[in-house]
């Protein structure tokens, strides 16, 4: 099954690679990873996503608690949650495709916010399930480049991810 | 963050100004530190001026890091202390690798200073430069690269901190030159208590569990305790025999655990695992409540996991989360230290109104004593040659079971795991989890340090004895007299033995060809070799080199090359099917031959 695991990590040097190196190092699967400083400038807060059973990802979950620059951590799977991810797509454009791209993207709540004569860009968000599907759904000939943040997630209500 | 700071302050009381290089000697007095394994070099000349101008913290010059880091490793082993190595940058960090995931993969308590590259020059593949964090990173609890002198001795006392609690392990200090710079001085300030918001661990056991674990315990019909490392990291052994003679359940230890409970007690029926006792592994397979204490399930202790322990429900105490359902799934888990947790146990076992089933308890044992009778351990005593069990059970005697015994890995270790019977936790001190060929002797130095006046004996082959002989000279330096028993087999035994079973006898590589002679060897590091060829001389061997109390002596033993060490749990194998010297029943090979 798919998790989305938030860490709040001190923000040293080298805490990226102690993530990242023990997924490598345990061979657990890695999809995205986000990282960014949070409104307390001593912490990061990471995002990522990982995919196994209910073994594995209690092993994740230990194996990250353990590094000692791990402040919290919390699995969202396991609550209600929101999930966003950030993409921004470039898709080649003629006369002739330019308003049906318009109308997927509006379709999808995506944005365009950049055009050239032959180009487009298009900004969406949403879970990474939804971008996958407007990947999907414009013609795949189009696509010049896709740029993907990885999933970024918090919690519904109460609960959080806080010190 | 509340502490009482140790403040250095001269005669009129105002607290005194230090480089990087006294801080760092003075926090690692302040911090208890007796000695210090280490190797100089260009980016740890400043702390080598600074300890040259003091003496008490003494350091122990050795002849190659990867000794320094087994050294301070054994020293932590025997003595529970924190370790401490100084390398320099570069080569001298990497040469300490080995021995850093050595105590890593042991949980050993250990602080590691490397030397770095000045901060400027960082990054730019300036001379011997390594990322220290980076390499050593998989293999440490955790590591710092200090930035700031003024965060120095902070950092040291995190280093010291993070290394020993918890679950221990090595953390690295990488400093850089410029760091300690004898030209810039700080206040400086020893935290005596430094608290981590990221670090908090577990200490007592959840009540709720330990409750459900004794009930579990008590209404066991076949129970088994399974111990290891961590009841001897923890210093719990006192409240492991308590708990097992309150209980009167049979106990195994693993490799790590040996000596944490008694192996002479009528109720230790041996080690467990792929070179285990028949008793021990037979009755983990058939039990039907474990109770596991600081052990990990290691594979060389399960064999094949689909086939582990078919009945039992297993209760594991483990300080470590991460330990507990990694490889086998328990039922009741608990996480906290042993020493704690087990004083729990013991008192609501003696609160609760329930027993454990006399009747039942009688009939395990008595199944027990069948297994037992197997004598699974049993060789050739007749044989002329010298057999490797025979020399360890001389030993035995002949240091009255009371030695410090250091091993190399191979067949040899296991052969001292078996037949040394330790009675008293860190008295066996191995590298089990990385298996490290060449730590017995650095190994041997740094426990005579912490203990002159007792014996102290590497047992070894003549494979592993060479990865790190040049520490015999550091033997000489510090006259740390240990007794070196080489189990010369003329093979690296293990691998022959895996080679006969598995590859058909076909053994690529694993003769020992041209080896030196021993004896000349040792005497030209200054020590005492004796060569030991007839069995009928090994034992007055043995007492005339223990006799020399004050020298190194290298005991060159050459032992029957073709024993191998039984019983064996072969890989992708269970409990219950273990290879046997002699199946029940069937002759001896001499009796065949
Ligand atoms: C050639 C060779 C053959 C081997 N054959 C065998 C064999 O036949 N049998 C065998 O047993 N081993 C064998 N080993 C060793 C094996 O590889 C492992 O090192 C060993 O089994 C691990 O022992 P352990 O489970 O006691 O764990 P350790 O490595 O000692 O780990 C200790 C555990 O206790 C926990 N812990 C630490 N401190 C505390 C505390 N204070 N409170 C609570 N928990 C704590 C830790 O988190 C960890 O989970 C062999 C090794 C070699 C090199
Ligand atoms: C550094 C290192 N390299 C390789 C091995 C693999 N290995 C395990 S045992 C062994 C042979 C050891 O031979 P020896 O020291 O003579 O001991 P014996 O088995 O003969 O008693 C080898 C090569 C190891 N454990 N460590
Ligand atoms: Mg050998």
């Amino acid at each position: 099954m798919r998790h989305i695991i938030s860490i709040l990590i001190e923000n040293e040097a080298g805490a990226l690679s102690r993530v990242a190196g023990l997924f490598s190092a345990r061979g657990y699967n890695i999809e995205s990873l986000t990282v960014a400083p949070t409104e307390d400038s001593s912490l990061s807060r990471m995002t990522l996503v990982t995919r196994g059973n209910d073994d594995i990802i209690e092993q994740i979950t230990k194996q990250l608690n353990k590094l000692v620059d791990v402040v919290k951590l919390i699995d969202l799977a396991e609550s209600a949650h929101i999930e966003r991810e950030l993409m921004m797509v470039k898709v080649k454009t003629s006369e002739a495709t330019r308003a049906e791209i318009k109308r997927i993207a509006d379709i999808f709540r995506g944005r365009i916010i950049d055009v050239t004569p032959m180009t487009f860009v298009i900004e969406m968000t949403g879970t990474s399930d939804k971008l996958d599907a407007f990947v999907k759904a414009i013609d795949e000939t189009t696509i010049i480049e896709v740029v993907r943040s990885g999933a970024t997630g918090i919690c519904r209500g109460e609960k959080g991810l806080h010190l | 963050m509340g502490f009482i700071d140790h403040l250095i302050v001269n005669a009129e009381g105002n607290s005194v100004e230090l480089n990087g290089a006294q801080i760092l000697v003075q926090s690692l007095k302040d911090e208890g530190v007796e000695y210090i394994f280490g190797y100089p070099g260009g980016a740890v000349l400043h702390i080598y001026d600074a300890i040259f101008q003091q003496d008490d913290v003494k350091h122990i010059l050795v002849r190659h890091e990867q000794g320094a880091t087994h050294a301070a490793d054994a020293y932590a082993r025997a003595t529970g202390k924190t370790g401490v190595v100084l390398v320099t940058s570069g080569p001298g960090a990497t040469n300490a690798v080995t021995g850093i995931a050595t105590a890593y993969m042991d949980s050993i308590p250990m602080v590691v200073i490397s030397g770095q590259v000045p901060s400027p020059v960082i990054g730019s593949d300036a001379f011997q430069e390594v990322d220290m964090v980076g390499i050593s990173r998989p293999c440490v609890k955790h590591n710092f690269l200090v930035k700031d002198v003024t965060k120095l001795a902070e950092t040291i006392k995190k280093a010291f901190y993070v290394a020993s609690t918890g679950r221990p392990g090595p953390v690295v200090v990488d400093v850089p030159k410029d760091i300690t710079d004898p030209n810039i001085k700080v206040p400086y300030k020893y935290p005596r208590k430094v608290t981590m918001r990221s670090y908090n661990p577990a200490v007592e056991g959840h009540k709720g569990q330990i409750k459900k674990a004794v009930e579990l315990l008590l209404s066991a019909q076949r129970p088994m305790i399974y111990s290891g490392g961590g009841v001897i990291l923890g210093e719990a052994s006192r409240e492991l025999i308590e708990l097992t003679r309150t209980l009167g359940y049979p106990i195994t230890n693993t490799l790590m655990g040996l000596g944490a409970y008694p192996a002479t007690d009528k109720q230790f029926i041996g080690m467990l695992g792929m070179h285990g006792t028949y008793e021990a592994n037979m009755g983990m397979h058939e039990s039907d409540v474990i109770l596991a204490v600081g052990a990990r399930f290691d594979d060389r202790v399960t064999g094949k996991l689909a086939e582990f322990c078919p009945y039992a429900k297993i209760i594991h105490i483990d300080v470590d989360p991460a330990s507990i359902s990694k490889t086998v799934k328990v039922d009741i888990p608990i996480v906290g230290q042993v020493k704690p947790v087990l004083t729990q146990m013991i008192e609501q076992i003696k609160e609760s109104k329930k027993q454990p089933s006399k009747k039942a308890l009688a009939a395990w044992w008595e199944q027990i004593d069948k297994w037992r009778s197997v004598q699974c351990l049993e060789y050739d005593r007749e044989s002329p040659l010298i057999k490797p069990q025979y020399v360890i059970e001389q030993l035995y005697e002949v240091t009255k079971g009371d030695a410090y015994i250091t091993s190399d890995v191979g067949q040899h270790q296991m052969y001292a795991a078996q037949y040394y019977h330790f009675d008293k936790p860190r008295r066996w001190i191995n590298s089990g989890g990385l298996g490290t060929m060449g730590f017995g002797l650095p190994a041997a130095i740094g426990v005579k340090l912490a203990f002159p006046e007792a014996d102290v004996a590497c047992v070894t082959g003549e494979a592993s004895i060479q990865m790190c002989i040049q520490e015999l000279s550091t033997a000489l330096q510090y006259k740390t007299p240990v007794k070196i028993i080489n189990l010369n087999n003329r093979y690296m035994g293990m691998v022959r033995q895996w080679q006969e079973f598995s590859y058909e006898s076909r053994y690529s590589h694993s003769y020992m060809d041209t080896l030196p002679d021993f004896v000349k060897l040792a005497e030209a590091y200054g020590h005492v070799g004796m060569l030991v060829e007839n069995k009928a001389d090994l034992r007055s061997a043995l007492e005339e080199a223990f006799a020399m109390k004050d020298r190194t002596v290298f005991m060159d033993i050459i032992t029957d090359r073709t024993e191998n060490v039984y019983p064996m749990i072969e890989s992708g194998k269970g409990h219950h099917d273990m290879k046997l010297r002699i199946a029940p029943g069937t002759p001896t090979d001499r009796e065949l031959a």
